[in-house]
């Protein structure tokens, strides 16, 4: 070759800057869908450190259970996560709760089923099959017992936020008095990380309102650390079999790449050979 | 081009077939030993690579539809059901979704290429209209499949871009509203709407496949074009596609998919939004609708035009002014690596398109609308004028005598290109 | 003004033959990868068929037999397969147990609570400790119709138990096969007797 193709080479560093910035990001952040926000309000997210995040991340089992007593205890009033099922929490890749402690949480909650022979709808105790229970029968009753607010489904709340797994910490831990000067409406409370800055939902968290069972600190910001990284499992149960199955796949086509390169360069070395000047 | 086919049945079944229906031959001939360009770069490996993004996209698509439900009330769920509980389903739907960026990314620098190279100048005007064609077409399926997750912003996506056809009440009173009750089935955005979408989305993609295998026997009937543009004029200029372009595509392939991979297993929901992971509320609006990445551009053209008719009329010029490049561009030589003016309005329209793309994602108002409206004034400007105007007045860089002696080096290389002649007032008819 | 130039592909000289060994195995690596990828790739295409996991997890089913009498039969739905749990009278018992196990066609109780080799006794077929109680899958062995028998009215065949109407084979009370194309006595699903009157299947 006797010119360098400049603008070929120029095209393709441009466009390979204008992919690389993205997914170096994403790598580095990743998992967390970014709080890009230009919102009249910017609310204040900070980022806080997941042992799920970056390519090798991988729940931590005790975090995600604490996470679940947080919302069985608190959250789940209002909450309805009703994507999930009881045996969810006993696959791999999640709490991992042991078979017996999957049964024993379900069946403390009893569900409606039926209807049976004589046409009548029946309660009974929950089976590991059975979705998770929810706390109102519909959305217009969930109004009613919240002032007319809709407590959201969690289910896959952790990807239906810019921010995620921070943003969810964030706004757990982000109730203060409203500064003055802000108008807040009735009924409503001051919080940094909302859009808007004011939110129905009064602060869910206080110290010691859950019983941990391990030596973690029962504080709020413990509880909003545990309880976003549990949502965060909700959202994305299969988080540790991909990244996992990533790993493998990403090192098969490095591999596969290396081989495709070499066979590209031995057949075109064929044009370079003492023969390939005649024709 | 004219050549003989080389093909020489060796086996009882290619002997019977051959006599028969002779695809073997066909095969061999067009993907095997099908003369190419010696000089062909990576840009050229793109079509290969959207060859095998439209198959994962048919598969995966394909299987997902095995578990899919298109109801409003089942459809965001199901959609969940396939992430967590069917086998595998995870992969299947972020390879699809994250498939469909992939898609448009090869694409665009498919397209690009062409406009760089002017592989759309004749005599190869038909295979650019087919790809242009089959870009429209990859809109109209990529936009019908994101509205199927029926999330927030899939809702309202339907509902802001199926609204534009009212705009033709402008034009006929009546006419607008009577076509978006006909397209929605219904006086809103809803069940009736969901399942028309699903049975073109799953219908399109297989009208796209049959385009593609006439794209590339329109490419076929020249042969491709290459770098330096100008025509193949011995064999020695040509290899043969097998093992030359087989190994280089599957090279360049290896590589796309290891891009293509980082995304699927560890930024898949990077490209998209989180509004739709909200399940469909027609009764509140997202803050911000915001299409995917690869439809901002024509987003922020849509929305620079105040009026909603011409920002309609806009927003299909935008795609539908494509259609005319061969005849817009007025230029004696293909490859922009021998045009040194127009090289510059080129890279401009490069910036314009990434620029539009940025754009797209931002509130328009303020600095974001005027800078839109400039960018769109080049998009079109770049088509309309700079490629007739300066095609006619510039004088290109002196062509190689051919392909082999641009990759070679002079020697006994057959007769130099005639240079192109000096304008006349009355233009030769273009062949 | 067509384009006449002929480039019938031209005789690409062979390479040297000294790097014939090492372009070769570059050559079956590459091919071999691809290969491995491909099929490794259809893999999760083909699986995403099987059962999924709420599928899998919809493994019991609890029934409630308290308005059972003596004589009368009921269907449910377990793994979207009919289960047939009949009361049986003490003549069916009867009938069901004098029967010699090695004369029946089938001689293996085909019940999943017992070892494989179990053979057809009645008592390895009904209910442990319930003799009245049968509990079975209610789908004929031999192509998959449901037989008739459950119902007051409904053919039992010569046998007193069940008669498939689409090829004619006839269980007797125990559910065994004893004339017909059937090739097995009609299976047993795992369950257990929570109380008297409730059962829990799978």
């Amino acid at each position: 070759m006797t010119t360098l193709p400049l603008h070929g080479i120029a095209g393709a560093a441009g466009l390979a800057l204008a992919l690389a910035v993205p997914l170096g990001s994403a790598l580095a952040a990743d998992e967390t869908p970014p709080a890009v926000e230009a919102a009249n309000h910017e609310p204040s997210i900070e980022s806080q450190s997941w042992s799920f995040t970056g390519p090798f991340g991988v729940y931590d089992n005790a975090q995600l259970q604490r996470g679940f007593l947080v919302y069985k205890t608190i959250c789940a009033n209002c909450h309805s996560m009703r994507l999930l099922s009881y045996r969810n929490l006993g696959e791999s890749g999640g709490p991992e709760f042991s078979p017996e402690e999957v049964n024993a949480i379900a069946n403390e909650v009893q569900v409606t089923d039926g209807p049976n022979d004589k046409g009548e709808m029946f309660q009974r105790p929950a089976r590991p099959s059975d979705p998770f229970h929810s706390p109102f029968a519909n959305d217009a009753a969930a109004r009613v017992a919240n002032r007319g607010a809709l407590p959201p489904d969690l289910s896959v709340m952790a990807k239906a936020r810019p921010g995620g797994p921070d943003y969810i910490h964030a706004l757990l831990t982000g109730y203060r008095p409203a500064p003055a000067g802000f108008q807040l409406a009735p009924g409503m409370q001051y919080n940094v990380a909302f859009p808007g800055h004011q939110v129905a939902m009064p602060p869910p968290l206080f110290d010691g309102a859950v019983k941990y069972t391990d030596v973690t600190n029962p504080t709020v910001d413990n509880y909003a650390r545990d309880v976003a990284a549990y949502l965060m499992w909700a959202a994305e149960p299969k988080l540790e079999e991909r990244h996992k199955l990533g790993a493998r796949v990403i090192i098969y086509l490095i591999a596969f790449a290396v081989i495709m390169f070499l066979a590209k360069r031995t057949i075109w070395a064929r044009l370079h050979g003492k023969a390939a000047h005649t024709a | 081009m004219t050549h003989t086919s080389s093909y020489e049945p060796s086996t009882g079944i290619e002997k019977w077939l051959d006599q028969r229906l002779p695809v073997p031959r066909m095969m061999y001939d067009q993907f095997l030993a099908f003369p190419t360009p010696r000089n062909l770069n990576y840009w050229w490996t793109f079509g290969g690579i959207l060859t095998f993004m439209l198959v994962s996209q048919i598969a995966t698509g394909v299987v997902l539809a095995m578990n899919y439900v298109a109801t409003p009330s089942m459809a965001f769920d199901s959609v969940e059901h396939i992430m967590r509980d069917v086998n595998w389903g995870w992969l299947l739907r972020y390879t699809h979704a994250v498939g469909a960026s992939m898609f448009f990314l090869a694409a665009y620098i498919h397209t690009f290429r062409g406009l760089y190279y002017g592989s759309y100048k004749a005599p190869r005007e038909g295979l650019w209209i087919l790809g242009v064609l089959i870009l429209f077409l990859m809109i109209a399926t990529a936009f019908m499949g994101y509205s199927l997750v029926w999330g927030q912003m899939s809702f309202w996506a339907v509902t802001v871009i199926t609204n534009l056809f009212s705009s033709l009440d402008a034009v006929i009173p009546g006419l607008g509203t009577r076509l978006v009750q006909w397209i929605w089935g219904g006086f809103a955005v809803g069940g009736p709407t969901l399942t028309r979408l699903y049975s073109l989305h799953y219908f399109f993609p297989f009208v796209i496949a049959g385009i593609v295998v006439l794209h590339i026997w329109a490419l076929h009937i020249p042969g491709n074009n290459n770098p330096t543009g100008i025509d193949v004029k011995s064999a020695r200029d040509t290899v043969p596609f097998h093992p030359y372009y087989t190994i280089k595509d599957g090279f360049a392939l290896a590589l796309f998919a290891l891009f293509f991979a980082t995304f699927v297993f560890y930024a898949p929901n990077l490209l998209g939004h989180p509004d739709n992971y909200i399940p469909a509320n027609p009764l509140q609006t997202p803050q911000h609708i915001v299409p995917e990445w690869y439809f901002l551009p024509f987003y922020a053209i849509l929305r620079a035009i105040p009026s909603k008719l011409f920002g309609v009329a806009a927003l299909l010029g935008a795609i539908i002014v494509l259609f005319f490049v061969p005849w817009l561009d007025t230029s004696r030589v293909r490859s922009t690596s021998y045009r040194p003016i127009y090289k510059w309005f080129f890279w401009a329209f490069v910036v314009t398109c990434v620029m539009l793309g940025y754009l797209g994602s931002q509130p328009p108002e303020g600095i974001y609308l005027v800078l839109g409206r400039i960018f769109t004034a080049y998009y079109f400007l770049f088509f309309l004028v700079v490629m007739p105007v300066v095609g006619w007045i510039e004088k290109p860089k002196a062509l190689p005598g051919s392909i082999t002696e641009s990759v070679l080096g002079p020697e006994e290389a057959p007769p130099a290109t005639p240079q192109p002649a000096p304008r006349r007032r009355t233009p030769e008819p273009v062949l | 003004m067509a384009d006449t130039t002929d480039v019938t592909p031209a005789q690409i000289p062979l390479p040297d033959e000294d790097d014939s060994s090492r372009r070769d195995v570059i050559m079956i690596a590459a091919g071999g990868f691809a290969a491995v990828g491909l099929g490794l790739g259809l893999w999760p295409l083909l699986d995403q068929m099987n059962p999924d996991a709420s599928a899998l997890s919809q493994a019991t089913t609890e029934v409630d037999l308290s308005h059972v009498e003596a004589g009368q039969a009921i269907t449910v739905m377990w793994r979207g397969k009919p289960i047939f749990i009949r009361y049986r009278t003490p003549k069916e018992i009867d009938e069901a147990k004098a029967f010699p196990v090695d004369d029946l066609p089938d001689p293996i109780a085909r019940n999943a609570n017992l070892p494989d080799d179990a053979p057809a006794t009645d008592a390895n077929r009904a209910g442990k400790d319930r003799e009245n109680w049968l509990v079975m899958i209610g789908i004929c062995t031999h192509l998959g119709c449901i037989p008739k028998g459950q119902a007051i009215g409904d053919p039992k065949g010569d046998y007193g138990g069940w008669f498939c109407p689409c090829h004619g084979s006839q269980y007797d009370s125990a559910g065994r096969i004893r004339k017909g194309p059937a090739p097995q006595n009609m299976a047993i699903p795992p369950y257990a007797f929570t109380s008297d009157t409730k059962v829990k299947i799978g």
